[in-house]
């Protein structure tokens, strides 16, 4: 089979200048006259946003990008959508575009909701009598039938948004181009976006979909981009490049915790099951493993305190050694590893750091703050849900509701 | 089946038909949108278009016509100098608004792709609504003075507006992507437009120039079309040289504009 997306060592560079130079209407006349000589910049002032970016996408596939903020996704998008130019390379797109790299492009806020679809439909590339005949549709999916002749400047945004999407959702094009639309709106309204694109996307419509919900990368797309300082590091299976993806995340991620107190008594060493602990399950058992060496002197007599915070930085667990019993002790220069284990604590998903503190009775010997620790995944573990929908609570516990009469 | 091929430079085109052609319906839709935006919440809503040259007329009549005493020929100065300010009205608001069509779409610039030619086009297709609602103010104005109408002033009127059109696009294509990259033109173009204004015989006749100069007043497209439907009007004869020579100049403006602007395109998304 043919590619319907054919791209060949794209790459996009930048300009960076530390000062911009000064332009005058004199320097663009003289340039005209010129032939539109550009001002040559210093190599050493450019940046690579894309380099040597190549892939192929066949029809009805859907292609997940995932990636860093900075690592090129929205430039990619910008290329092929014919917003910006590459540097080098090409890219072959065969069919009609649409792309979505923004929720609301050119709602203008004085206009009706009516007269705000055809706008916005025709600049997202549907003819008049397309957008006549999906306008029924469109108003029933966006729930605003009510509010019609209104100005869109009256909405509450989550109306604006329903509208917005739904104009794009029924864009029909060969190829669709998404970035990131999928960030607004609460956890219902994301669901029943990601369910029309994969509607669309069951017409046999190919997808490019750029998002940092790995949730919904996984679900949708047949294919991953991972992308990384605009170049590929990884196509293929989603669960792979995803794993790859977290995988660097991890590497890269810089707070690798705050070391608070420090002795001579005490090196810290990181935790060891990385990991493990990149995703699970609310009601899995979380176990640390951290690493640390012990120096001159015995340690006797130690308490160990954990705590773990949540996005948000709310305490949710703290636990002290000293509630099981008595000090811990440790020989001198030794490896050694604190296993610290909480059983199936069901929390809710996201992502948590964790603050050690160990003592004894004379003083701290070691504290460290905002260690990035686990991730829990947004899978639920009982029921007939898959997932947890709109839930604001910091536990998600094992339940049963039963009507008595 | 469409195929879109990216390449780092395309050839330069002075315009694309064919993909102008399959946006048409943003034509329409611009248009559309910048007129309905206009007077949304305005109390006397498109009539505005009218009230503009219509109270300028009578200022410039009170003034230039009854204490300055500019002559005007055969024609009452309210109707002569009705005229000139239609046309510069549609010239300087077309201008104005081409040269700003792209910094205040900027969003979909950056967000969607269509020829970007598309915008400063349809800003000039709106001024010409305006353009077309006043004409209304100078058809009362030639049945108030009991002024001849003829086939040939609607046949003079519409070169005047393929002429005026011509030449505000073309600078307005020129201004609005030198707009992209330098800002100053914001701040520019009000003077410019000012000393235009004033070298344009929209509140005196060319008459009163010494004919050497004529012509280099000539090469500003406005002044052709002023002078030829005030000649049409006023039942003289139509000074067809400064019309030849203004058109020219229109279309070079036009030529000169396209080119700058399409030789820009591409990179507007990057440093609008």
């Amino acid at each position: 089979m043919k590619p319907i997306i054919s791209v060949k060592n794209l790459s996009k560079k930048f300009q960076i200048r530390e000062k911009l130079p000064y332009y005058s209407l004199r320097d663009s006349l003289t340039n005209l006259v010129k032939g539109f000589s550009k001002p040559s910049g210093r190599d050493s002032d450019s940046f690579w946003a894309l380099k040597n970016v190549s892939f192929d996408v066949y029809p009805g596939e859907v292609l997940g990008i995932i990636g860093r903020n900075g690592a090129g996704k929205s430039t990619l998008l910008k290329i092929l959508s014919q917003i910006t130019p590459p540097t080098s390379g090409t890219a072959t797109l065969e069919g009609r575009v649409a792309s979505l790299l923004e929720v609301g492009t050119g709602f203008h806020p004085e206009l009706t909701g009516r007269e705000n679809i055809y706008l916005n439909g025709a600049i997202l590339g549907m003819s008049r009598n397309e957008i006549k005949g999906k306008f029924d549709e469109i108003v029933d999916f966006a729930e605003i039938e009510k509010f019609l002749d209104t100005p869109v400047k009256h909405y509450s945004s989550g109306m604006y948004m329903r509208l917005a999407f739904a104009v794009a959702a029924h864009l029909e094009p060969e190829i669709l181009l998404v970035d990131e639309v999928l960030a607004v709106g609460d956890t219902q309204f994301q669901k029943k976006c990601l369910g029309k694109m994969a509607d669309v996307n069951k017409k046999g419509k190919t997808i490019i979909l750029v998002s940092h919900n790995l949730d919904a990368i996984e679900s949708m797309s047949s294919e991953t981009l991972l992308l990384d300082t605009g170049k590929v590091k990884y196509l293929g299976k989603p669960n792979q490049a995803i794993n790859t993806y977290q995988s660097i995340m991890e590497t890269k991620n810089k707070d690798q915790g705050i070391i608070k107190i420090s002795t001579n008594q005490l090196k810290w060493m990181g935790i060891s099951n990385n990991k493990e602990l990149l995703a699970l399950l609310p009601n899995n058992d979380i176990t640390f493993k951290f690493q640390l060496k012990s120096r001159m002197q015995r340690l006797g007599n130690i308490y160990i305190d954990c705590a773990l915070f949540n996005e948000r930085g709310e305490n949710i667990v703290h636990t002290k050694s000293k509630f099981l019993g008595n000090g811990l002790s440790i020989e001198k220069n030794k490896r050694f590893q604190i296993v610290y284990k909480i059983e199936s604590p069901k929390l809710a998903p996201g992502i948590y750091y964790i603050t050690v503190y160990i003592y004894n009775q004379d003083q701290v010997l070691f504290w460290i703050e905002n260690l990035r620790a686990c991730r829990i995944i947004n899978k639920t573990y009982f029921g007939n849900t898959y997932y947890f929908e709109d839930v604001k609570s910091c536990i998600v516990p094992k339940f049963s509701v039963q009507l008595e009469n | 089946m469409t195929r879109i091929v990216i390449k780092p430079k395309g050839k330069l085109q002075l315009i694309n038909i064919t993909e102008i052609l399959r946006y048409r319906e943003l034509f329409y839709i611009f248009s559309w949108r910048d007129i309905k935006v206009r007077y949304k919440q305005t109390f006397f809503g498109i009539a505005w278009a009218l009230f503009q040259p219509l109270i300028n007329m009578i200022i410039f009549t009170i003034f230039f016509g009854n204490l300055v005493k500019i002559p005007s020929g055969n024609l009452p100065y309210p109707l002569f100098v009705l005229i000139g300010l239609i046309f510069w009205t549609f010239f300087s608001g077309a201008l104005t608004q081409a040269s700003n069509s792209l910094i205040t779409n900027e969003n979909l610039l950056k967000k969607v792709y269509f020829p970007k030619l598309i915008l400063p086009i349809s800003s000039v297709i709106t001024s010409l609504v305006d353009f077309i609602i006043t004409l209304v103010l100078l058809f009362l104005a030639l049945f108030f003075f009991h002024t001849s109408f003829s086939l040939e002033l609607i046949l003079m009127l519409l070169t005047g507006i393929i002429i005026t059109f011509f030449s505000a696009l073309g600078l307005g294509l020129l201004f609005s992507s030198i707009n992209v990259k330098y800002r100053d033109v914001r701040y520019v173009l009000p003077f410019l437009i000012q000393i235009l204004m004033f070298l344009s015989p929209v509140i005196y006749p060319v008459s009163t120039i010494k004919s050497s100069l004529k012509y280099i007043l000539a090469l500003n497209p406005m002044t052709g079309v002023i002078e030829s439907v005030r000649a049409v009007i006023s039942q003289t004869p139509v000074p067809y040289d400064i019309l030849a020579l203004s058109s020219l100049s229109a279309v070079c403006l036009l030529i000169l504009g396209l080119f700058y602007f399409q030789s820009t395109e591409r990179f507007f998304a990057d440093i609008v």
